[in-house]
């Protein structure tokens, strides 16, 4: 049907291509449910690429790179959070920032770094279950993060549906004064959830840098913190549907990248600006229904708390 | 009844903050099972009293007694845990979540979810107040939203319960049913310390009273025994004068609004349903309305903020529906909204840009688009002037007026630029006694020379005292405006939607 | 205990400070960054700040410095009309690519024809491509209420294939023997944007960012449209109130800053970068970004912050090529001066109270 792609590698590939994004917008929809807007995914999620793929090379452990990765992200993500949550900075201005300072401070730190691979992250040992046709490749043939990024969407979930700290979280973003006026602490709370978002972030950066290229290249995140975004808005800040959505925009990456490998008659030109393109369509399928996506997001979103009296 | 064992005694607390001394060694007692009033006009230090005693502030000096032993929370879990509660007057509620969730988060330790709908049925069973626990809170009328803070307290059987302002959401007969719940619980010995600047409410209700003034503790009295002007005067520190009404001469209609219908443009908002009325020169109609039944969104379409077809909204017979808030300034409308803050004054611009920001098209102010700067900074002054707005000069930065004297500014602003329909919501709430008074005048001397008024307040007393006629906005629809000579308080109170199904308390007293 | 004490008015004095503030805070936190790199960090700030302007080559330098600084001041006050009007335009590397296209492609298609109008025709072409790039997350808000910062940005990747398909396929130099790229402007008078006098450094760009900073300042301190910008940023229901069109508010913010930096796009091609390339684009539209809130959004401030921008552009390549200094550790350089200039924008709105020992708090 598509140049003689197939579906099973085609699925298995997609599942593989949206764990970045995903783990990313996992993080940056905890971040906005407690109602802080932090433009700088990009720049946390490049910041955990090039921190991961150092450690992951020093260190020759895969697992440690991770690690740094998450931890790179984080560290950014404080920055982020200084600013915002005890400097009153603006918060898009401030999320901007991080992206720029992110890409500079990444290709500085990752100048020695390229053309080096990075020590190899290996399936999950499922056993005979991967030899299953098309199901074992679909769903038993993958590295850990396939399905820890599964799994955080599910924790988160239910972090939030479930727990009294999901409850907070939601309150802080629903009216922070009101949070306030019960007693909570509404800049402890944003700036433990602003890390988590980092080290999603980092967690969805270092992902890429050693397991989807795997090498270190300046720029390497070439907007996938930005989709993170978007999937967010189009998830209407619910974690499953966020999963649905880096699911959506991995088959569309993995099948422009086959489209272009299996050289159907569409330039490559078209075919590497359609995941840009589809982002913007999903964009404005998803507001433009008269607020309903908006009655949905946190009420907080995007403004800064400051304790009067 | 009341015993005579105190609950809690405040001792010589005072609380300053840079500038201003919020409560200077303040001290009195609340005792077991009394309801104990707390009076002041605006800015008295009510509520920062209230909130170092629920554990958000800490005392600067002075202590705390609670039964006998030392009392000071350091967060409201704390205050809690010794059996405060709280209802708040604003921000405590969170619209998004559901009326469980939002109990939940002001207790300690929640049951879960299943059995806590249980419980916050039984409670509102028992206390007359029905309130489905899985609704969302954005959903809920004003009174409602108030029992879901008032369960939210009872869930914790409180000793002392305070109650922050909480009738300025009620109509009439649904502050008569929370009087019932009160008394009810009172009954049960939990102790009330209720807030209030509602002379007549706290005659009817409280035990004791303590009245504020500037921070400091001015009168305690047993308020059976004084009149409410008696405790007005204490209260503000002055004789009141009521304002002066002009003989009525009606001219022609100059606003009509005619079968009106917008969805409201705000989340959780209330839209406005088939609104009619009309307003004639020199006459002053009051609507009335619990918060959140339509009054901002009938604001908004006055104003032009929020558009409408053509011919349902005219002013002098012509059909201004369509228009923009500037189109409706040249034919003659100028809007002073509720919120100051944010909508009708730029917080951080100084006042002569907050008095180009509506004055720009009716007093001239630009030429070709250009700003005369000048002229504008005269505008400014003049306001200030004229409305006796206390700030050191037109350059201030509009948040860093008192409130009172912003409302002032914002009022002023519109009044000054003769106009001949004049729209005002809330024109003095959170506005101390003097400049409240000097605000009503204001307005009646516009009406006085030929001006339509609308004035649409949350206070029945404001509108009786100003208004020739008077509706009543509920769920978005308006009452048939009547004239306000020979108004009882039980026919205003249907007209607001009665006790918007709330039900007696039954083991009530 | 440090403790946080909104001010009644925000300070007009820290205002102004808090940009020299940063500044100087980048430069102690940049030298440490040298000096992990093993540089000599006063060698390096002295470098980038100091011998462009005073150095040996300081006569070239000083021109270049306006070459950079143009596109920079030209973006970012566009950008900043919209930045004070709460509308998040960040795609102006895009629309500076589609400008440059659109004027190049007029250019190319009339060559080899001399005319006087040409050049104009360009410049209005490159404004025109601009405008429309920054018109589809205009049109996309205002229509379907999407957010204009994920648009906008998603076109800068979309813009940057069309460059690469312009200059490998429909505007590639035909007797460029295959190689990608067009057709140099350098050899064609009649669309050049040469320097208007040997060695200035400024040409037409240069002049009509100028231009624009003059008219920018016009019209945000006298003219009523500038007073609406200001008032949506700051309250917008306030604007709305007093009669603003939100709506055609974004419009026109879009516009202009998208037409602007087209017009950035199109001097750029034409002048410094000479031809459309696959990497002609080198980041201004995010730079400027830094630039337009380094300058305080406001015009004059944006022409000191470009020229400072610019400037450690200029020491930067200095220092890459004297000192082996990474070009990397600049672009993290400048994102640390747009760190410290929001954190320190904290001192304008706040007051900074040490709380005494044993008050209590």
């Amino acid at each position: 049907m598509f140049g003689g792609i197939d579906p099973a590698l085609l699925i298995a590939s997609l599942m593989v291509a949206s764990v970045p994004i995903l783990l990313a917008a996992v993080g940056e929809l905890v971040v906005e449910k407690a109602g802080v807007l932090n433009l700088g995914v990009e720049g946390m999620m490049i910041m955990g690429a090039i921190c991961g793929f150092i450690t992951a090379v020093e260190t020759g452990s895969p697992t440690l790179g991770f690690l740094g990765g998450a931890a790179g992200g984080a560290a950014l993500s404080l920055l982020f959070a200084a600013l915002t949550q005890v400097m009153q900075a603006n918060q898009v201005a401030s999320g901007l920032a991080l992206t720029l300072f992110g890409l500079g401070l990444s290709s500085l730190l990752g100048q020695n770094y390229v053309g080096i691979k990075p020590p190899h992250t290996g399936a999950v040992p499922f056993g005979p279950l991967a030899d299953i046709p098309f199901l074992g490749r679909v769903v038993f043939g993958h590295d850990p993060f396939v399905y820890l990024s599964i799994i955080a969407v599910a924790a988160v979930w239910a972090f939030l549906k479930f727990s009294r700290g999901g409850l907070i979280l939601r309150a802080v973003g629903e009216s922070h004064d009101a949070a306030h006026a019960l007693g909570y602490k509404v800049v402890r709370i944003r700036m433990l959830a602003i890390m988590f978002g980092g080290a999603m972030a980092g967690l969805g950066g270092a992902y890429l840098s050693l397991v989807r290229v795997p090498q270190w290249v300046d720029g390497i995140t070439a907007g996938a913190g930005w989709i993170a975004l978007a999937i967010v808005v189009f998830a209407s800040w619910k974690p499953w549907r966020a999963l649905l959505g880096a699911w959506l925009f991995g088959g569309i990456t993995v099948l422009q990248l086959n489209l272009q490998a299996a050289q159907v008659g569409i330039p490559v030109e078209y075919l590497s600006m359609s995941p840009y393109l589809i982002t913007i369509l999903v964009l404005v399928l998803m507001s433009s229904g008269r607020g309903k996506a908006a009655l949905n997001a946190p009420a907080c979103l995007g403004q800064n708390f400051h304790a009067a009296r | 009844m009341t015993s005579d064992a105190a609950l809690l005694r405040i001792e010589g607390v005072t609380k300053a903050y840079p500038g201003v001394v919020a409560n200077s060694d303040v001290s009195f007692t609340i005792h077991e099972g009394e309801v104990h009033a707390l009076l002041g006009e605006n800015g008295a230090g009510k509520s920062t009293l209230v909130k170092m005693i629920y554990g958000l502030v800490k005392p600067d000096q002075g202590r705390m007694v609670w039964r006998g032993a030392p009392y000071a929370p350091a967060k409201p879990s704390a205050a809690r845990a010794s059996g405060v509660a709280m209802v708040f007057q604003h921000f405590s509620l969170f619209e998004a979540l559901s009326v469980a969730e939002n109990v939940a988060l002001g207790m300690e330790t929640p049951p879960p979810m299943r059995e806590l709908a249980a419980r916050i049925r039984a409670v509102s069973e028992e206390y007359g107040l029905p309130l489905d626990p899985s609704r969302m809170v954005g959903d809920l009328s004003a009174g409602e939203r108030q029992r879901v803070e008032i369960i939210r307290c009872l869930l914790q059987s409180p000793k002392l319960l305070i109650m922050d302002e909480p009738t300025s959401v009620l109509t009439p007969q649904e502050v008569e049913i929370l009087f019932k719940t009160l008394r009810q619980l009172k009954a049960e010995g939990t102790s009330i310390l209720y807030i209030s600047h509602k002379l007549e409410e706290i005659r009817a209700l409280c035990d004791e009273a303590t009245i504020l003034r500037r921070g400091k503790v001015v009168a305690t009295c047993t308020p059976r025994e004084k009149t409410a002007r008696e405790m007005a005067e204490m209260m503000v520190g002055a004789t009141l004068t009521p304002p002066e009404r002009r003989a009525g001469t009606r001219g022609e209609v100059a606003l009509g609004v005619s079968d009106l219908s917008v969805p409201s443009p705000i989340p959780f908002g209330t839209s406005l349903k088939s609104v009619s009325f009309t307003v004639a020169r020199g006459e002053v109609l009051g609507i009335a309305g619990v918060a959140g039944n339509g009054q901002d969104e009938l604001l908004l379409a006055l104003s032009g903020e929020l558009r409408s077809d053509a011919d349902r909204v005219r002013i002098h017979g012509r059909p201004v529906g369509d228009l923009g808030p500037e189109a409706r300034r040249r034919a003659g409308l100028v809007a002073a909204p509720e919120e100051r803050l944010g909508h009708a004054a730029a917080p951080n611009m100084s006042l002569t840009e907050n008095a180009l920001l509506t004055g720009a098209t009716r007093q001239g102010l630009t030429r070709r688009g250009f700003i005369d700067w000048r002229k504008t900074e005269a505008f400014a002054a003049a306001v200030i002037r004229d409305f006796d707005v206390r700030t050191p000069g037109t350059h201030v930065a509009a948040r860093a007026l008192s409130g009172g004297n912003l409302q002032k500014f914002v009022v002023g602003r519109e009044l000054s630029q003769s106009p001949e329909v004049i729209v005002i919501n809330q024109p003095t709430w959170g506005v101390d006694a003097a400049a409240a008074a000097a605000i009503r005048q204001a307005i009646l001397d516009r009406a006085a020379q030929g001006a339509a008024v609308v004035v649409i307040s949350q206070d029945l007393d404001e509108l009786l005292e100003i208004a020739d006629s008077f509706a009543a906005l509920n769920e978005g629809r308006l009452s048939k405006p009547r004239p306000v000579a020979g108004l009882t308080v039980d026919e205003i109170g249907l007209m607001m939607g009665g006790a918007h199904g709330m039900e007696v308390a039954h083991h009530g007293a | 205990m440090l403790k946080l004490e909104k001010r009644p008015s925000p300070s007009v004095m820290w205002s102004r400070a808090t940009p020299v503030l940063a500044v100087a805070l980048t430069m102690v936190a940049g030298g440490i960054m040298f000096a992990v790199l093993g540089k000599n960090p006063f060698e390096a700030i002295r470098t980038i700040f100091w011998d462009p302007l005073f150095g040996e080559f300081a006569f070239y330098l000083r021109g270049q410095l306006l070459v950079k600084a143009g596109p920079l001041i030209l973006i970012a006050v566009g950008l900043s009309l919209g930045f004070r009007a709460g509308i998040w335009n960040i795609g102006a590397e895009g629309q500076y690519i589609m400008g440059a296209i659109c004027g190049a492609a007029l250019g190319l298609a009339v060559f080899p024809t001399e005319n006087r109008l040409i050049f104009p025709a360009m410049v209005v072409a490159g404004a025109l491509g601009g405008w429309a790039w920054a018109m589809i997350p205009a049109v996309l808000k205002t229509r379907f209420n999407t957010n204009e910062i994920l648009v906008s940005l998603m076109l800068v990747y979309v813009a940057q294939t069309v460059l690469a398909m312009a200059s490998t396929g429909f505007l590639r130099n035909p007797e460029g023997m295959g190689f990608p790229g067009s057709r140099n402007f350098s050899g064609y008078a009649a669309a050049r944007n040469g320097f208007l006098w040997e060695g200035a450094g400024l040409h037409w760009g240069g002049v009509m960012a100028l231009a624009t900073v003059v008219a920018a300042y016009v019209l945000l301190q006298r003219h009523m449209l500038g007073f609406q910008i200001k008032l949506s940023g700051q309250a917008p229901r306030a604007a709305r109130y007093a009669g603003v069109q939100p709506d055609r508010l974004v419009m026109l913010c879009m516009g202009v800053a998208g037409a602007l930096a087209g017009m950035a796009g199109l001097f750029e091609v034409t002048g410094p970068a000479g031809q459309i390339s696959i990497d002609f684009n080198s980041g201004y539209g995010f730079t400027a970004i830094i630039v337009a809130f380094l300058g305080r959004l406001n015009p004059v401030g944006i022409l000191f912050a470009g020229l400072l921008m610019a400037l450690t552009y200029i020491g930067g390549e200095m220092a890459s090529t004297n000192l082996g200094l990474p070009s990397a550790a600049i672009q993290a350089f400048q994102g640390m001066l747009l760190f410290f200039l929001l954190a320190c924008d904290l001192l304008t709105n706040f007051r900074i109270r040490l709380a005494k020992k044993g008050e209590a708090r």
